[in-house]
């Protein structure tokens, strides 16, 4: 009795406490509320100088015909740009091949990094080393990175693929050349799976065993506790994995650049990499522009279901730990 | 391998645990070997672009390729010749000082929207990442124009101001997640002991993230010293960094496989080593800290 009586005391001393520091904070408010928010507006105020202005540009650019090499040709031509990029068959290719890559190397790059994550969730002699060298992709900067895949790995001649597949009656391809999107991928896949098996292996890590035991215990195979338990718990860092991976292969330059320069033709370009044609060696300013609008509204649109995931990873932290 | 024990030691630590992989790391299991073999794939055209740096051009243009050959430093030489100093300093102020601002920037704006959540942290947040979702090409242009403009084109600077905001979103998701976790009672015993806001932040907020601002410096060195983008549009000769080097000397050189090797062997190199010795901490950094 004593005991509910003092909660209740407390309780009611607890809410004229929280009254008068609400009092106090209505009071104040605006000068705590400043105070809160001083620590934020540096890096708030310089990101969106950085990051919007550019962008505004770009959409007024994206409104004017101005090409570098015609000087004095500028003016403004409302939408024409516009619709010059939704005729454009090569834009369409670069953005079918945008999709491709990120699609096909993200699906690639998460299978293969589940199943060496699945590996080194095992213990064995050397793991630790074994983690080490499998990581290495993902820091090697990605212009080396590259021209090892250009040259010592796919070089016709000298190339280390092709003499492994010799002794198999293959002869000698130019690889780069007749499957440019399909190296510029290997060359990603590589350097992507590394990430995407780090985080799965975390979340393999955090997975509680008493359940995996309890499921043994019942009598349930390898596979069905695999696919009923350790999926299932996988799922969000896959997810993870999987948009975080899209937002940087959004980006997806150096590769191309430095293996196929988009080529042959147009048959390896990517968004980025048309653009950057466009503007720097077209000297198409408007064009060019309009292309990088058109490419920031649909990666929006994606992005925004993409981000709907992210956030239900981080607000589903607790439940899934 | 000090990183092998750590690895050990945490899934070691429950007893049943233990008890399961002791078991099985006794025997040499059929999937120790496919690990390694997976291992020894990935990590081949690394070792074999650090090989190719210390043969001669002729080893390097052999068929079949050459193992085993006389090892040389010609290639390495001939790289620091052609000026190799100047792009691996700038590369090393660009990621140094970005690295720093992101910090100064990144670690307040963090700790204003976890311990002390202004109004509309979420909005706030959102901003940051949704800067990250925006493909760099369509920035591209204008910001050429502008670093034109204010004479910054071919200057280091330029690079640090945008490698600057390439990393501030993720630092200040990363930061974000490690302030979450300091224990919310150990503000409130510094705050009854009349610790004032700053000291409590110095002596017990900052002392309990550092690990998480290593980190965080860990991902922004990696991400700015591998940029190429901003750098090769950016920079011409004096501001050029190391990727971009790597550009010229193709085209200005020819097809030197061996130099190129060493070049990149250069280039890859500070990043590689400091990613292995901090390997712990890259996922939870990479994954802006979403995974403990």
């Amino acid at each position: 009795m004593t005991s509910v009586a003092e909660k209740t005391a407390a309780t009611a001393s607890e809410e004229r406490i929280r009254a008068v520091r609400k009092a106090k904070n209505d009071s104040v408010s605006r000068a705590e509320g400043w105070r809160r928010r001083g620590p934020l507006l540096p890096a708030l105020i310089f990101m969106i100088v950085v990051t919007q202005i550019p962008f505004l540009f770009t959409v007024f650019y994206s409104t004017q015909s101005w090409n570098l090499v015609r000087p004095g040709s500028r003016s403004f031509v409302g939408f024409q740009n516009y619709v010059d990029v939704f005729r454009d068959t090569q834009f369409r290719e670069a953005a079918f091949n945008t999709v491709l890559l990120i699609v096909g190397t993200v699906l690639i790059a998460v299978v293969l990094g589940l199943l060496l994550a699945l590996l080194l969730d095992r213990a064995f002699l050397g793991r630790g080393i074994v983690r080490t060298l499998l990581i290495t992709p993902f820091l090697v900067t990605p212009v080396a990175g590259a021209l090892m895949w250009k040259t010592a790995m796919l070089d016709p001649v000298f190339g280390i693929v092709n003499f492994v597949l010799s002794p198999f009656g293959v002869e000698q391809i130019d690889w780069v050349s007749r499957f440019p999107l399909a190296a510029v991928m290997a060359n990603l896949v590589w350097q992507w799976t590394p990430f995407m098996m780090l985080l799965i292996l975390a979340g393999l890590q955090s997975m509680p065993r008493d359940i995996l035991e309890a499921g043994r215990v019942d009598g349930a195979g390898s596979f069905a506790l695999f696919r009923e338990l350790t999926l299932p718990h996988l799922r969000r860092f896959i997810e993870l994995g999987a948009v975080l991976g899209a937002i940087y292969l959004v980006n997806t330059f150096d590769s191309i650049y430095m293996m196929t320069q988009g080529g042959p033709g147009t048959a390896s370009s990517n968004l980025p990499f048309y653009i950057y044609q466009r503007a720097f060696l077209g000297f198409d300013i408007g064009q060019a522009a309009a292309m990088g609008v058109v490419t920031v509204v649909a990666t929006i649109i994606v992005a925004t279901l993409a981000l709907r995931l992210i956030f239900k990873s981080f607000t589903g932290n607790e439940e899934a730990a | 391998m000090s990183t092998a024990t750590t690895t050990n030691k945490a899934s070691a630590a429950p007893a049943q645990n233990g008890r399961r992989h002791v078991k099985k790391s006794r025997k040499p299991s059929i999937w120790g070997v496919l690990a390694w073999i997976a291992a020894l794939g990935f990590f081949f055209p690394v070792f074999w672009m650090v090989l190719t740096a210390f043969k001669q051009e002729a080893d390097a243009y052999s068929d079949p390729p050459k193992l085993f050959f006389t090892p040389t430093l010609d290639q390495f030489r001939g790289v620091f010749e052609t000026g190799v100093g100047i792009s691996l300093m700038n590369s090393a102020f660009a990621t140094v000082v970005s690295t720093i601002l992101v910090l100064l920037l990144g670690v307040p704006a963090a700790f204003a929207l976890s311990l002390r959540p202004v109004k509309r942290t979420k909005d706030a947040l959102f901003f940051f990442i949704s800067t990250k979702m925006l493909p760099i090409v369509a920035a591209i242009i204008p910001l050429y124009v502008i670093v034109s403009n204010i004479g910054l084109l071919d200057n280091i600077w330029a690079l640090v101001i945008l490698y600057t905001a390439m990393n501030l979103p993720i630092a200040v998701w990363m930061m974000r997640s490690f302030f979450l976790e300091v224990p919310g009672e150990l503000l409130e015993a510094a705050s009854m002991d009349g610790a004032s806001l700053w000291t409590s932040v110095r002596e017990v907020i900052l002392p309990l993230v550092s690990p998480g601002i290593a980190a965080t410096a860990l991902i922004c060195t990696i991400f700015s010293w591998n940029e190429f983008f901003f750098a090769v549009n950016l920079t011409a000769v004096q501001a050029q960094t190391i990727p971009v080097f790597m550009v010229g000397f193709i085209t200005g050189e020819g097809l030197y496989w061996a130099q190129l090797s060493a070049a990149a062997t250069m280039a890859a190199l500070p990043v590689i080593l400091a990613g292995w010795i901090a390997q712990n901490k890259l996922v939870r950094g990479l994954s802006f800290g979403a995974i403990k």
